[in-house]
């Protein structure tokens, strides 16, 4: 098991490695480029005083590599700094908006994971059949809309032609489980659709890939039944492909998510990061900017790991 | 009637082609093959690449690869025509009265499940054998075909064991449910040599043994001669010649057979060494970057001008290596090149368009070794341009010329290497090598993936050449066939060491050393009984150990 | 021109008409683009074939307008994005060595973080432009050329034929420019229509979020933006982009999927 565990050590360092690697580009990103923090908060009518105290306060006349530490050190800790605009604590208003969400993203992954998959299956049972023209028909038509339209395009007929659903998604801690599941019944639909094409796509590909391999013709040739076939042979060697196609599609839902979010103002991190990039309030940019990433880099990571783990070779070494 | 377990009648089948550019259309790739096999027999079918043999192995199992369909005709297996059989009945067959041993074991084991649960699957699901009888039947089966550890390597996973010995593990895998037929489809031509004979033992004596009847698919005539009862030779789709195996090899009724038969019975009387040779590899010693093994050791060879050094040896005996060191593109750790009397620089930078010039390459895969978007007239073209500056009219006339040393015609000028045949593309790339009028050519197993008879015009062209033009051959290859029709002398190479060397009659006679005594005996032979011959006298030897 | 499918043949026509409306927008357009001619969300009528968006400016004349900044600024990060990926992943194929060892590693970092945060993180710091817009759009897809461009020339540079052109002594220019390039060209060219269809989908994502293109100037994105509130009273004025969008990221992908199967099947064949 000795490489195996190397192996997966590697792949750890690595991504904690690349999550350092994007804070600081993260960082740099927003102190380099042209732009100054005070006159974007005071505005362009702020005297030259007021600008100097204000830089002084929020640290800007140290060292970028002093402020990156510091900035790093509170993030570890969990203190995410403050937000210009609000004066607010950002640790605390993100607490609540980032669970919101990933009760989004949850039911949405909870529904498209095993919907795409069993679709997949379905387009490779019948390949070349009308279910999978009928498949990448629809999934060509969405993979060419952006994810707001198709909100858009959900909203018209479901919450207002057919007034089956609301077609702003509030929630709030006070609702039932049912009330909460209603009122994001619409956007966990876009997001489901936008995520199942790609990933019905892959999964088609991963497992066609698998279909297409000697042993299973080896097996077809013992005569073994086709549920056999796929269930004892297919099955095996399909996992670390699904899986990786599963959390790259999980990686597109954390994108897809904001913008989602924007259009059934939903109060997630998503809207939160799109208010305050345009109110250029810098630090609640940086902080969910990270958060991001590192669930992005988190699930790629997570892929890996179930690749190393399900790989025969690698489990049972020479 | 009833005595057949395998009667084919007038087999036809269809295949979908997608050619670029075209409507997808069907075509039929067998038109109409007859034969009938007995119970405990053996029959070879042999043809070369799409004669459809495979296709009609596969279709004695109701198979069909990819697009292909049977069309016509009529397969009895056991006494009914399976094409009428339901699917119930086909599973049944598959796995249980027929079997498949397939070319590359490698890629038919499933690589996530051990050995004896693939082995055994087809037993047990068709209810054939409990699964305690089933693994022994297996181990005994592991230990009749000579697998090391037979108790115990069922356990292992198919990355765990090598090459040969997973081959070894598929037949057990086909003959473990104890069928009447076995499909073997070319089960030993991914092997070296030496690890052919091995298996061929071992898959002749298990037939022996099990009294099983065999469907044997291979090119290799030599092979299925020796396994054999009866043989169908085939061509494009076509029976060509149906017989016992004495018929098909001692008196061969059609010319297709009779080549096929006489194939590489190329005459060469060796040349004597002359003073000066053109290449002279002293002590090279080289590894690649990252490695920490020598895959050459100390190694010193010399061609003549005019002549043709083999150097012959199995995958990894670092003959290829060789090729790449003296081309400069692999830079040795030690020793030295002398070339047409000069020192030739270690490094492929430090070389002069001269040696560049007069030091050719020809490769095996012909088809990427050439630029698919240049016409053969811009790929024979170039060298002409870059070494002698020659352009219009006067590249052309050359070109042409060229095209008529290797029996091609002005035709070919605008044509590009995808609408050319193997053996065409060969003759192109050896057109460009002469093209520069070199001193020398290495030839990297120039014949290895090519059709045996096509592969015999292309020695005979290098062999004519060679007189024309008074060029010298490197030529490295695995095949001693190839080796005794065209060298005048042979390097014998294992483990990155010329272990046997000097001019052919002199490598070629006793005393042999053990590796080059193994080597030779192992080459399949194109008569009866040699196997036997080969498995006796081994016998012999290790009993007199 | 016999040969090509009746998808392919689609699919050109829609993305020639599309260019044709960009660069002859003004000549087409029955009104000016940010001239208020009507109510607000009058619905189609003979003056105005798409209606009236949410301030009375005539929706057809918008939507022309909108097309020809959207499909501008996606054209030009799809040369920007391609120009800069596929000559340093070239580079780094052949160069090799450290020099592509770094880049390589630079492309993954930029890739662990989605584009579209990425382009947030530094819009909120940058002035939102045109320029600014297909400089970072530009830059962050470069990315995903310089992969693909590096790893098709990584696999034609060990083919033997590049190495028989070494072998001939031939300088890195001809390897490039005779061995390499013609033989990569058509995966990228395939490519460059996903990645400019990516790139209208960024581009409209953007303005939706009010990044992107700002009023009064036109764009898809931006025109969901503007009468995305409509949508709740039932006015379906914010879906005509979709109808754009749609159709025009089909047909280049009918497109690039032509010319990728042209190139798969061709195997050096004249056409």
């Amino acid at each position: 098991m000795s490489p195996i565990v190397k192996l997966l050590a590697q792949r750890i360092a690595l991504g904690l490695l690349l999550l350092f690697l994007v804070s600081i580009l993260i960082f740099a990103g927003t102190i380099i480029l042209p732009g100054d923090v005070a006159q974007s908060i005071l505005g362009q009518s702020a005297t030259p005083e007021a600008l100097a105290n204000l830089r002084a306060d929020l640290g800007l006349n140290d060292p970028p590599v002093q402020r990156y530490f510091s900035w790093l050190g509170g993030i570890m800790q969990g203190d995410l700094g403050t937000a210009l605009t609000s004066g607010q604590d950002i640790a605390s208003s993100l607490g609540k908006r980032l669970k919101n969400t990933l009760f989004l993203a949850f039911w949405a992954a909870i529904i498209s994971v095993p919907l795409a998959i069993f679709l997949g299956l379905l387009a490779v049972r019948y390949r070349d059949r009308w279910p999978d023209k009928i498949i990448s028909a629809v999934t060509l038509a969405s993979i060419s809309i952006p994810e707001f339209l198709i909100g858009y395009m959900l909203m018209y007929i479901v919450a207002v032609k057919l007034r089956w659903a609301p077609s702003v998604s509030m929630i709030n801690d006070g609702m039932s489980l049912g009330e909460k599941l209603n009122s994001i019944a619409l956007p966990v639909m876009v997001l489901t659709l936008v995520v199942l094409a790609h990933m019905m796509r892959m999964t088609r590909a991963a497992i066609l890939n698998v279909m297409q391999s000697a042993y299973i013709e080896t097996a077809e040739l013992k005569g073994m039944p086709m549920f056999w076939i796929i269930w004892r042979h297919a099955f095996p060697n399909s996992i670390a492909p699904i899986v990786n196609v599963v959390m790259l599609n999980l990686a597109y839902l954390v994108v897809g998510v904001v913008v989602i979010e924007v259009v059934f103002t939903y109060p997630g991190m998503g809207q939160y990061l799109v208010d305050h990039v345009s109110k250029r309030d810098i630090p609640v940019v940086q902080a969910c900017g990270l958060i991001f990433a590192a669930v992005y880099i988190g699930l790629n990571m997570i892929a890996d790991v179930v690749s190393i783990v399900a790989n025969p070779r690698l489990r049972h070494p020479k | 009637m009833s005595e057949a377990l395998l009667k084919v009648r007038d087999l036809k089948i269809g295949a979908t082609v997608y050619p670029p550019g075209e409507k997808p259309h069907d075509i039929e790739i067998v038109h109409g093959v007859s034969f009938d096999l007995a119970p405990g027999k053996v029959l070879g079918l042999i043809g070369e690449s799409g004669a459809g043999k495979s296709t009609i192995g596969l279709a004695s199992m109701a198979y069909g690869r990819g697009g292909v369909k049977i069309t016509g005709g009529e397969v009895w297996v056991n006494g009914r025509d399976i094409m009428k059989s339901g699917t119930q009945d086909i599973r049944k067959l598959r796995g249980g009265e027929v079997t498949y041993v397939s070319q590359s074991a490698a890629a038919s084991f499933n690589p996530a499940k051990q050995i004896m649960d693939q082995v055994t699957e087809a037993s047990i699901r068709h209810g054939k054998f409990s699964k305690k009888e089933a693994e022994a039947r297996a181990v005994e089966l592991f230990r009749k075909l000579g697998l090391p550890d037979p108790e115990n390597i069922g356990d292992r996973y198919p990355h765990q064991v090598s090459g040969g010995q997973l081959q070894r593990c598929m037949t057990a895998l086909a003959l473990c449910p104890e069928p009447d037929l076995v499909v073997f489809d070319e089960p030993t031509t991914a092997l070296d040599v030496t690890t052919q004979i091995d298996v061929l033992m071992a898959i002749k004596e298990a037939i022996r043994d099990t009294g099983v009847a065999a469907l044997y698919i291979t090119h290799d005539l030599a092979v299925v001669a020796q396994v054999s009862d009866d043989i169908l030779v085939l061509k494009m789709g076509d029976m060509v010649e149906y017989g016992s195996v004495d018929q098909i090899i001692n008196a061969p009724q059609e010319d297709y057979t009779r080549a096929l038969v006489s194939v590489r019975s190329i005459d060469h009387v060796e040349k004597q060494p002359t003073s000066e040779p053109v290449l002279k590899v002293e002590h090279i010693t080289a590894r690649y970057k990252g490695t920490n093994f020598d895959v050459l050791h100390d190694v010193n060879v010399e061609l003549h001008p005019g002549q043709t050094l083999a150097v012959v040896g199995e995958s990894g005996s670092g003959k290829s290596t060789l090729a790449r060191v003296i081309t400069g593109l692999l830079p040795p750790k030690g020793g030295n090149i002398h070339f047409a009397g000069r020192d030739l620089s270690s490094d492929l930078a430090g070389r002069s368009r001269e040696d560049l010039r007069e030091l050719q390459m020809i490769y095996q895969m012909a088809d990427v070794a050439m630029n698919p978007r240049q016409t053969v007239g811009t790929i024979i073209g170039r060298p002409l341009e870059f070494y002698f500056g020659l352009r219009g009219a006067e590249k052309r006339k050359r070109v042409l010329e060229l095209l008529e040393e290797i029996e091609m015609g002005e035709g070919f000028l605008d044509r590009y290497p995808a609408e050319l045949s193997g053996g065409q593309k060969q003759r192109v790339c050896i057109a460009r090598a002469l093209a520069a009028k070199p001193k020398m050519i290495i030839c990297d197993e120039v014949t290895s993936a090519l059709d045996p008879l096509v592969a015999d015009g292309i020695l005979k062209l290098l062999l004519n050449l060679q007189k024309v033009e008074d060029v010298a051959y490197l030529f490295i290859t695995h095949d001693l066939a190839t080796v005794k029709a065209i060298a005048d002398s042979i390097a014998v190479m294992y483990q990155g060491k010329v272990v046997r060397y000097g001019n052919k009659t002199d490598v070629l006679s006793p005393p042999f050393d053990d590796y080059t005594d193994l080597l030779l005996s192992s080459v399949p032979e194109m008569r009866l009984g040699w196997l036997e011959e080969v498995i006796s006298n081994r016998k012999m030897e290790s009993a007199g150990n | 021109m016999k040969n090509i499918p009746l998808a392919a043949l689609i699919g050109l026509s829609f993305t020639g008409l599309y260019f044709f409306i960009a660069i002859f927008a003004p000549f087409i357009a029955p009104y000016g683009m940010a001239d208020i001619v009507g109510d607000v969300w009058e619905p189609s009528s003979a003056e105005h074939w798409l209606g009236t968006d949410n301030i009375g400016r005539d929706l057809l004349s918008r939507m022309i307008y909108g097309g020809r900044t959207t499909i501008f600024i996606a054209t030009a990060g799809t040369i920007l994005s391609f120009v800069t990926g596929s000559i340093l992943g070239f580079a780094a194929a052949v160069i090799g060595g450290w020099v592509d060892q770094m880049m390589s590693r630079f492309v993954d970092l930029i890739m662990s973080i989605p584009s579209l945060i990425f382009a947030l993180v530094v819009l909120s710091v940058m002035p939102v432009t045109v320029p600014v817009l297909i400089i970072v759009m530009g830059f962050l897809d470069s990315t995903r050329v310089f992969r693909l461009a590096r790893a098709v020339a990584v696999d034609i540079n060990v083919m033997d034929y590049v190495e028989a052109a070494k072998l001939r002594g031939e300088g890195r220019i001809w390897v490039i420019f005779r061995e390499i390039l013609p033989n990569a060209l058509s995966p990228l060219v395939a490519e460059m229509g996903l990645r400019f269809i990516f790139m209208v989908l960024f581009v409209s994502t953007l303005s939706f979020l009010g990044l992107g293109v700002q009023p009064p100037e036109a764009d898809w994105g931006g025109i969901v933006k503007e009468n995305k509130d409509g949508i709740v009273y039932g006015i379906g004025a914010a879906l005509y982009p979709a109808v754009a969008i749609a159709t025009l990221a089909i047909s280049v992908n009918l497109v690039a999927d032509w010319v990728l199967n042209r190139t798969t099947s061709l195997k050096g064949g004249r056409g």
